[in-house]
């Protein structure tokens, strides 16, 4: 039997909640500026005081895809490894809390820029807008401080794998690892065109700036990014869901196959958020769409064990029916609920990203609000709804608090607001997207074209859905100062599924670590480098930078 | 490793869809030539207003019900060779639209048609659009280019001259 904690080390526990608390002062911040932008985009109100719509829409992007979700994924990896791993060495924590204060001052000067109105660049500051150069070394400073942390983890798991030769680190630690080698890897490019291109030019170092190459070497790490969010809910639907309802994971082997193959089939994807853009062979563009739907074969495995795991444990309560198993959930315990309304949400989001990423068709629906939709099933649904559930005994396990009955009713009463709000919100952008309604634009009536004034009616649907949204922030809010500060004593398990007593054992192969970085290098020069090379070599002139346009 | 057989059956399925779904995405990409716009053409954007065909924005007639529509872009404004910024193009014309932008990124959207690309300095973008219905339509800037972006429209007029 492998020996882990039960519980987390204290003093990684301060670490965890450090990042945890950061990221949801970053949800509040961000999910407030998100209801403005709905009441601005309804055409009924207007933001007082000079504040710019656009200037909010960046602090939203930022401060809700980068800040919440960086912090609490890395805190909840910390966590959930000294769990599973043993606690920290004082060297990996001390690198742990260096990356910590790294990505918070990085977090607090590209907000303080955001803030003074000197960055309304939005979180994919595309070239040849031009920001204040104080929000780029900011977010370099994210990027390095969360490359600090990844490291302290794994030289964590290289501690664990010593200390028990042999055999297979613990499920959760090594799908932290991947996570953080697919962040490691995918945000080079973000770091090379911040570092090499944006600052030196914002400087005047440089005269111009490869516009294609920057916007090139953004979507290189822009989608993978959505994996790295993704990963930390898929640990806890399989590592944590199982304990929580009682089961068993249905297979370790197949979680970390699944794992491994998002590893390979995240990065080298990034042409399918520029499929409209010129300067890129259409040839190269569907060979980056056929690796993109690649992940559709983890993705049905992650379902179908997932559900594997619900039926075998209605069953095993005596279920018989096809689908009598559903009865026996635990649908009145927030801790499944919250994060199995996010799975349902991934259904949809899902077939959503495949029309997002299937060559032709996504020129119906590239840069209209649909997109906006979709993301918000996927990331503001599926993943924020399972950080939440996540959440919830995670933080009294860390605060030595527990999650009390009222508490769980609250998040329960959280999560449906959630679902009513987003599934207006969503709903309405999908749906007046396909009418063509763009993304990221303050309200207009263009010059009194009777389309956009067809798209009005969604604006309002979406300003209610997106309030009811703010509610549910607030709801969260106030469970997890609850959960920190004010709940009562007591110990909060840190669920930790154990796989089917039948099942085999899972094979050391998966440790070959740098046979799965050579398959992902190798992948990664197979879909860039002809095309990449063609960026640079045909090159138009520079561009100089823009920096009283926004 | 072991797989479940339903998982197997399963994954069969869904590999099997999905191997289907990309060779039909194939066939309309490379037979029937239905691929995303990707000009491959360059030019100076600081001079690009003093080069054909962008030194004459707007609409030309090149065949029989066939146009051709250049657009320059500048924020915050489409110059589609017009003052009033509408252009008018007959029911039924297929219109093979050039565009490109002076400063900053644009987007270039015919809202309720499928024209739509990604306009960026230094690359031209092209794409061709058939206008089988009569109305109006509005072309927007679908792509964030500063404070002024979503007040950045023209309009395409679609008339039956018949």
């Amino acid at each position: 039997m492998i020996e882990t904690a039960v519980k987390v080390n204290k003093k990684d526990a301060k670490l965890a909640l450090a990042h945890i608390i950061v990221a949801f002062i970053a949800l509040f911040i961000g999910g407030l500026c998100g209801f403005l932008q709905v009441l601005v985009r309804s055409g009924k109100v207007q933001l007082p005081g000079g504040i710019g719509y656009y200037q909010v829409l960046t602090a939203h992007g930022v401060l809700l895809a980068l800040v919440l979700t960086t912090f609490f994924i890395i805190g909840f990896q910390f966590a959930g490894m000294s769990r599973t791993a043993g606690a920290l060495s004082n060297k990996a924590r001390l690198t742990g809390w260096i990356g910590f204060w790294i990505m918070t001052i990085g977090t607090a000067l590209t907000t303080f820029y955001i803030l003074i109105g000197k960055a309304s660049v939005l979180y994919t500051f595309y070239a040849p807008l031009q920001a204040h150069v104080g929000f780029y070394i900011g977010l370099a400073l994210v990027v390095v401080g969360s490359w600090i942390s990844g490291f302290a983890m794994f030289a964590h798991y290289a501690r664990w794998k010593k200390q028990n030769p042999g055999q297979v680190g613990p499920l959760l630690s090594f799908m932290s690892v991947v996570n953080m080698a697919l962040w490691l890897i995918c945000s080079l490019g973000v770091a090379a065109t911040v570092l090499l291109q944006f600052i030196p030019w914002t400087l005047g170092w440089t005269e111009g700036i490869n516009v294609l190459v920057s916007r090139t070497l953004f979507w290189y790490f822009g989608h993978p990014l959505v994996y790295f969010w993704l990963l930390p809910a898929y640990m806890v639907w399989y590592v944590v869901i199982p304990k929580v309802i009682g089961g068993k994971i249905f297979s370790d082997s197949l979680a970390r196959m699944s794992f491994i193959l998002f590893l390979f089939f995240s990065i080298p994807v990034g042409f399918h958020h520029q499929l409209t853009e010129p300067g890129i062979s259409p040839t190269w563009k569907y060979i980056q769409v056929v690796l993109t739907l690649m992940v559709v074969i983890p993705s049905l495995m992650t379902a179908f064990s997932m559900f594997a795991t619900f039926e075998r444990f209605g069953r095993s309560k005596g279920a018989t029916s096809l689908f009598g198993w559903l009865k026996f959930l635990p649908w009145n315990d927030a801790r499944f609920l919250v994060p199995f309304i996010g799975m349902v949400a991934f259904i949809p989001g899902g077939a959503g990203g495949l029309i997002n990423a299937s060559h032709q068709l996504n020129q119906v629906i590239h840069n209209t609000i649909w997109v906006t939709g979709h993301f918000h099933l996927t990331i503001a649904t599926t993943v924020v709804l399972t950080f939440f559930g996540a959440a919830y005994w995670l933080v009294p396990h860390l605060t030595g608090r527990t999650f009390t009955k009222q508490l769980n009713q609250l998040a329960i009463v959280q999560a449906v607001v959630w679902s009513v709000g987003m599934t207006i919100m969503s709903g309405a952008m999908h749906w007046v997207g396909l009418y063509g309604a763009p993304r990221r634009s303050s309200f207009s009536d263009y010059g009194g074209s009777a389309q956009a004034a067809d798209w009005i009616p969604y604006q309002i649907a979406q300003a209610v859905g997106g309030s009811m949204l703010f509610l549910g922030i607030i709801l969260v809010l106030y469970i997890i100062v609850q959960l920190l500060w004010f709940a009562p004593k007591g110990e909060e398990e840190f669920p930790i599924g154990e796989a089917e007593e039948t099942a085999e054992k899972t094979p050391l192969f998966f440790d070959k670590w740098w046979l799965w970085i050579t398959i992902v290098v190798v992948l990664i020069l197979l879909a860039y480098s002809i095309p990449f090379t063609h960026m640079i070599q045909e090159a138009p002139p520079g561009s100089p930078g823009y920096n009283r346009l926004c | 490793m072991h797989l479940h057989k339903y998982e197997k059956i399963w994954l069969a399925f869904g590999i099997g869809s999905l191997i289907l779904f990309l060779v039909i995405v194939g066939i309309n990409a490379f037979v029937t030539g239905h691929q995303p716009p990707s000009s491959d053409k360059t030019v100076d954007p600081q001079v690009v207003g003093e080069i054909a065909p962008f030194n004459k924005p707007g609409l030309k007639k090149i065949g029989k019900n066939e146009y051709q529509l250049v657009v320059l872009t500048s924020a915050f404004s489409f110059d589609v060779g017009t003052q009033d910024k509408v252009v008018e193009i007959p029911k039924g014309a297929k219109v093979h639209i050039i565009a490109t932008t002076k400063d900053v990124v644009h987007g270039f959207e015919i809202a309720g048609t499928n024209a739509n690309m990604m306009l960026e300095p230094g690359h031209i973008s092209e794409t061709t659009q058939t206008f089988r219905e009569e109305g109006e339509f509005t072309l927007l800037c679908n792509e964030y280019c500063g404070s002024g972006h979503h007040l950045m429209h023209a309009k395409i007029k679609v008339v039956d001259q018949s």
